[in-house]
Parts: C-alpha cells; sequence; structure tokens
C-alpha cells in the first residue's frame, strides 16, 4: 500500500497516556511518533524549598510501578550531596529491596503487558482461560517481588522504610527468612518463564542500537557504576549532563535524550543484558544461551526474555543477598544537612534513571532534575517504529497496527515517569 | 442461562499508576474478580476495550489539566457507581503542591513559554466536580480496602468506612508511640486508619499517605510538635502540605503556619 495513515489513540497494555502516529505516503514512512500526552505533574519544582529527607517519598510518587528506583537514585545523589557513605551491610540491603522491585516490575511486564501480544491475546486474563498454569507462574513471581519489597520496605507500592543515610528500621534475620522459599521457587518460575517465552515467534529486527547502562566491576549493576555505552562511551555518572542533552518536540509531552555526539540511543533489559552479561550469574547466563539470547542481543522483540533471564538473576542475587544477612547494627548513618550538589544513576527496571540534588546549608533542596529511563528511550523508541513499519508495510493495516502497537511495548514504557518534568511549549524546528 | 456479569471500568486521570497497579497486585484474587466481574474497560491492562455504559468505575488520579473536566463528567455519565481512589483521586495527590503557588511560578522555573502550558490552576479531587458514590485514601490504598469496596457494590452491603485514625491501628499493632516515646512528629492521631500503622511499625512518623481522618484535631497536633518537639513554623507547613496538602484540614493548618506575607 502506498499511503496509509496507523493512528491508535490510547495505547493500551502501557502504564501512562500515550498514542501513537504513522504517516506512510508513496510507500514511505514519513511520520512515526509516540506521543506522550499524559499531564505533567511539575516535580522538579516543587521539590524546591522541601527537605532533603522528604526527596525519597516525594519522588516515588512519580512512578506506582517503580518507586524503588526512584527511592534508590534520590538517595544515593543526596548521600553524594551530603558527603555520606553507606556501611556494606546497608548497601546489600538496598541491593536486597532492588531485586524485589525488578521481579515484580518484569512480571508485570512480561505476563500482563507483553506476552499476550506473542499469543494473540488482548490481555492476560485470556492466558488465563487458556494457558491458566502459566498466568500462575506469572502471578506468583509478581507476588514473590512484591513480598520481598513489603518486607523490607514495608508496602509494595511506594515503601515507606528508605531513608536517606540507610532504613527507618533494618529486618531482623528472622523475619527476612520466609522469603527464601518464596525465592527459591521464583528463581525456577523465572527460569520456566524463560523456557516458555523462548518458544515465543520473534519478527526479524536488529536495529542498529547504542546500548547505554551502568557498568560496575563485580556486579550486574542497580545502584552504583559507570555509565557505559556499546560505542564506547564510559563516563561517571558525575559527568552524565555533559554528554546528554534533552530537547523538546511539537508532537509530545514528553523531553527527548539523546546523546550530544551521537543521538538516539536505548537503555534498559536488553542494553543492561549486552553490556553485562559477564556480571551475570552463571545459571542466569546458561539460561540465556540455552534461550537462544545472542550476544549482543539486538532484537528488541526479544527483550521480553531479557526481562526473564534478569528475573533469574534478581531471584538468585536475593537468595544469595539473604544467605549472608546479618542484621546490621545500625539501621542508618548519621546524615546532617550541609549545602551540595549530588548526583546519581541506579538501574530501575526500565533502564537508568539518573538525579541530581542542589541543596542548601539548611538541608533544602535548591535544584532537582531527574531523568527516567522512559524519556532516554523515546527518540528511540520512534525510530524503531519508523524503520519497523518501513520493512513492513505488506502487513494487512490491523496486524501492522498491533505490530506497531508490541514495538512500543518492547520498551516497556512508563509514560507517567517520563511526564513528570515536561516542557509543553511547542518549538517549532525541523526534526532530523 | 448465566447471569451477565456487572462491568467494570479503571480510568486514568493525572497520576502515577500505582492505584491501578493495587488492583493488579490482586494476584489471585484478581482472576476471582475476572469472574463476578466483566473487566470491560481497563485500558492499562487489555487492548479489549468495551464500549459503556460501566456497573462500577474506579478512577485514579486528580483533575488537572482543562479536558479533564469534561472527561470526568464523561465517566460520570456511563458509571453506574463511580469510586475515586487513592490521594490524586480523593484530594489532587502530590500535584497539588501547586495550588499553593501560581502554577505559573513552577512553569516558569522549568519552561521557556509558560503561557502556553494548557494545565489548570489547581490539581483537585474528582468529588470537585461530580458526585461519587465511595472514596477510598491512600497513597496508595490498601488492596483490602479496594476488595471491600468491590465486594459491598457485589454483595450490597454497606460501604468499608473505618472512622478512626492511625492511631487506633497502632494500639492494635501494639506498636510503641514514636510522638511520645521517640518524640518523631507522627500525623498518626490526625491520619485515617487504613494502611494498618505501618510507619510507627517501622520506626518512623506517620507521613499522613492516608489523608486526614474525620474531624482531625490538625491544631492541637501541631501545638504539640512546636511546644514538646521544637518544631519551626516552616516544617509544620511541610508536615502538612505533602501527599494530601489540598485536602481541607491539612491545606487550612498548613496555612496557619505560613509566613503572613504569602497572598490568598
Amino acid at each position: 500500500m502506498k499511503n496509509q495513515r496507523v493512528r491508535v489513540e490510547y495505547l493500551t497494555r502501557v502504564e501512562g497516556e500515550a498514542r501513537l502516529v504513522l504517516k506512510v505516503k508513496g510507500g514511505r514512512v514519513t511520520v512515526a511518533e509516540f506521543a506522550i500526552f499524559e499531564p505533567p505533574r511539575f516535580f522538579e519544582a516543587f521539590l524546591r524549598g522541601r527537605d532533603f529527607r522528604e526527596a525519597p517519598d516525594i519522588t516515588a510518587r512519580i512512578c506506582g510501578i517503580c518507586p524503588v528506583a526512584y527511592q534508590m537514585s534520590a538517595v544515593h545523589a543526596l548521600e553524594k550531596a551530603l558527603g555520606v557513605t553507606i556501611p556494606p551491610p546497608l548497601r546489600d540491603l538496598r541491593r536486597l529491596l532492588y531485586c524485589g522491585e525488578w521481579l515484580s516490575s518484569h512480571a508485570l511486564h512480561v505476563f500482563f503487558l507483553h506476552a499476550p501480544d506473542f499469543l494473540g491475546f488482548q490481555d492476560a486474563l485470556a492466558l488465563a482461560r487458556h494457558q491458566p498454569e502459566m498466568l500462575r507462574l506469572g502471578l506468583g513471581l509478581k507476588k514473590a517481588g512484591n513480598e520481598l519489597v513489603a518486607r523490607l520496605g514495608g508496602r509494595e507500592i511506594h515503601p515507606i522504610n528508605v531513608r536517606v543515610g540507610g532504613f527507618y528500621r533494618v529486618p531482623s534475620r528472622e523475619e527476612l527468612a520466609p522469603l527464601k522459599d518464596t525465592l527459591a521457587r521464583a528463581a525456577e518460575a523465572a527460569h520456566a518463564t524463560l523456557r516458555w517465552v523462548a518458544g515465543f515467534e520473534f519478527p526479524d529486527f536488529t536495529p542498529d542500537y547504542e546500548f547505554v547502562a551502568l557498568s560496575h566491576p563485580e556486579e550486574y549493576p542497580m545502584n552504583e557504576g559507570r555509565v557505559v555505552s556499546s560505542r564506547g562511551l564510559d563516563i561517571a555518572v558525575e559527568d552524565y549532563e555533559e554528554h546528554f542533552v534533552e530537547e523538546q518536540l511539537p508532537h509530545t509531552h514528553a523531553l527527548h535524550s539523546r546523546l550530544k555526539e551521537r543521538g538516539a540511543y536505548l537503555v534498559g533489559p536488553l542494553a543492561r543484558y549486552n553490556l553485562n552479561y559477564g556480571r551475570l550469574s552463571p545459571t542466569a547466563q546458561a539460561a540465556a544461551r540455552e534461550a537462544g539470547l545472542g550476544l549482543p542481543e539486538l532484537n528488541p522483540f526479544k527483550s521480553i526474555l531479557v526481562r526473564a533471564v534478569e528475573m533469574l538473576y534478581a531471584a538468585e542475587e536475593a537468595l544469595r543477598l539473604l544467605e549472608v544477612y546479618e542484621e546490621p547494627p545500625e539501621a542508618a548513618v548519621p546524615v546532617s544537612p550541609r549545602a551540595g550538589v549530588g548526583r546519581a544513576a541506579t538501574e530501575a527496571p526500565r533502564g537508568l534513571l539518573y538525579h541530581r540534588y542542589e541543596l542548601d546549608e539548611a538541608g533544602l533542596l535548591t535544584a532537582a532534575r531527574i531523568v527516567p529511563p522512559t524519556s532516554q528511550n523515546q527518540k528511540r523508541l520512534e525510530e524503531d517504529l519508523r524503520e519497523f513499519a518501513q520493512g513492513h508495510l505488506d502487513l494487512p493495516p490491523e496486524d501492522l497496527t498491533w505490530r506497531l502497537e508490541q514495538t512500543v511495548r518492547n520498551y516497556d514504557p512508563c509514560i507517567s515517569c517520563a511526564t513528570h518534568f515536561l516542557r509543553l511549549e511547542l518549538r517549532r524546528e525541523e526534526r532530523d | 442461562m448465566p447471569k451477565k456479569k456487572p462491568t467494570l471500568a479503571v480510568w486514568k486521570f493525572t497520576s502515577c499508576d500505582g492505584c491501578q497497579l493495587s488492583l493488579l497486585n490482586l494476584e489471585e484474587e484478581l482472576v476471582e474478580l475476572a469472574d463476578c466481574l466483566d473487566i470491560a474497560y481497563f485500558p492499562e491492562a487489555s487492548r479489549r476495550l468495551l464500549p459503556g455504559p460501566y456497573d462500577l468505575s474506579f478512577v485514579e488520579g486528580s483533575v488537572s489539566v482543562p479536558e479533564h473536566v469534561e472527561q470526568i463528567r464523561r465517566v460520570r455519565r456511563l458509571s453506574r457507581v463511580l469510586i475515586p481512589f487513592g490521594t490524586c483521586a480523593t484530594s489532587g495527590g502530590i500535584q497539588a503542591l501547586r495550588n499553593f503557588t501560581d502554577v505559573r511560578d513552577y512553569a516558569r522555573l522549568v519552561y521557556e513559554r509558560p503561557e502556553l502550558l494548557p494545565v489548570l490552576a489547581e490539581s483537585t479531587p474528582i468529588s470537585q466536580h461530580v458526585p461519587v458514590e465511595l472514596e477510598l485514601q491512600g497513597c496508595p490504598p490498601n488492596k483490602a480496602q479496594v476488595l471491600a469496596a468491590v465486594a459491598a457494590f457485589l454483595h450490597g452491603g454497606p460501604p468499608p468506612r473505618t472512622p478512626a485514625s492511625v492511631c487506633l491501628e497502632c494500639k492494635r499493632a501494639g506498636h510503641i508511640c514514636v510522638l511520645v516515646s521517640r518524640s518523631l512528629p507522627c500525623l498518626g492521631p490526625v491520619t485515617q486508619a487504613g494502611c494498618g500503622a505501618l510507619c510507627p511499625g517501622w520506626h518512623r512518623p506517620c507521613y499522613g499517605c492516608f489523608g486526614p481522618k474525620e474531624t482531625p484535631k490538625t491544631a492541637s497536633l501541631a501545638r504539640w510538635f512546636t511546644e514538646r518537639l521544637g518544631a519551626r513554623e516552616a516544617e509544620l507547613v511541610r508536615a502538612f502540605r505533602l501527599f494530601y496538602a489540598n485536602a481541607p484540614a491539612f491545606r487550612l493548618e498548613s496555612q496557619t503556619h505560613e509566613e503572613p506575607t504569602r497572598q490568598g
């Protein structure tokens, strides 16, 4: 077909509100837009004047799906500003908490948002009718992650136990002990999930990505590391803003990030996996190979496999941390207000999440900057839409539409995150 | 003949998606819920979107942009029973912090041309725009509350209400009072029960994320904070002006402690 228009007014099975617009003229894709219309909430503005101790609770509300990610980036950035170092046992507990969020967030995406596409289902409830044992598996994984977050963070959504300097209270060994069985079962369930999704059919699609993720010499990255890319970027988090910029585009409510030198890039599970495969556990590595994941793996439709690998890793890593857990003598190190600037990035389930805060001598925030993974991926997502559509214009319109929705869901976009800071005025400028 | 199941719709306004997630977090109960209700409109969970009217609607999020005003009226027309749930839908949410300033001041901080911002000056609860059958407070609301509301809808019982403060739950749980014994500024005495006294159980003061209880004695609590904990006025403003900043009782209390130079 020569001229065509694909318009999905309200994208389903994504977190937040966005539409998808594709225009084809004379057999060429002329417009491929992922347009976010979620209203702004002005987090960066109202954080000004708040006490630094409030930032982890406030920024958690940017996203109900990944509140731990916001709390983690916030406390690490603020601790840098305040010159605080966290002792290893508290550091481990934070990693344990993050494992829980990775598990529940990935399980939500794999089973509720992504897998139905591969099976031709409208939703996970159809999965309940046709493959109830698989939905049970998914619910079990999600519940395991939620249970971990709740036992350590107080509750699943917007946990209350994270503070600058550590935690409000650290659980005893006994309180955490019941998690061992749960997580051992979750590791098995994640492996079974991986085998299941490895049997899906994947369209042949391998864009020329620049992957960006944290990288740490000893561990698969969560709370620490340098920012690296598949094209040689290797910088300290402190230099993030020197290399990445955000730009405004007329069609969307959220800013697009790009690498100053090279443009679009990809963050998230696929990027983490490609840049940190060597730091996965041996079982997770073997499972990834067995599932047929390449290295590098370039097909974004296979991000569902990577999420399953990361669930397996997160369950195992959580188990390892639980085995060695000794209740730290103090729940938090003392923190006193002082003026300063702090920056941190952590790996949210959806990818790199950057925070910067400026504080005055009383510990009140004078500036905040937050760059979530979805805004970083937007530009690359649109390039995927354009490239995928160009290669599949022969598909019947309904099929093309569904495939393009799936191309969006590959990213697990979190639109509530992407628009917390959005700038709405239009700046008319030539794109590309 | 099988009886036709009542239909459920889940709507999003300005929010973090956490309340919708509290529905998905029902896990096994969600599958049971789908046996009792036809999930007819839940875009975050399904591509299948059936046209209304709907028997039961849950609404997440606050009214914060001009088009929301008409949208919520439409949702009301389409819904037999309408239940706003969560802090945003029941009070305006954290984004209602802008209600205490000129939203254009916020906009100027980040936007080059703030006059083009199509946002309302205030973020407001659903009930300020349309009548509602029940409100579920909490950031996020407790899963048990959500289930109880659905059960009441299905079986016609009275809607779940606990007109008590967090203190009651705290005493029941046997926690040591963080306000008295640890001298921490706890909002528990004025905050609606429902969380199970979560924060005091983790040795931190309640920060009021379930909003004001009925007839909260905010002034006497503020006086306690000042006289016994040495809290400064600015700290009192921040304490009452957080996730339920726009709820009348907390809003008035925070304004009481503000600099007199501020404009109404």
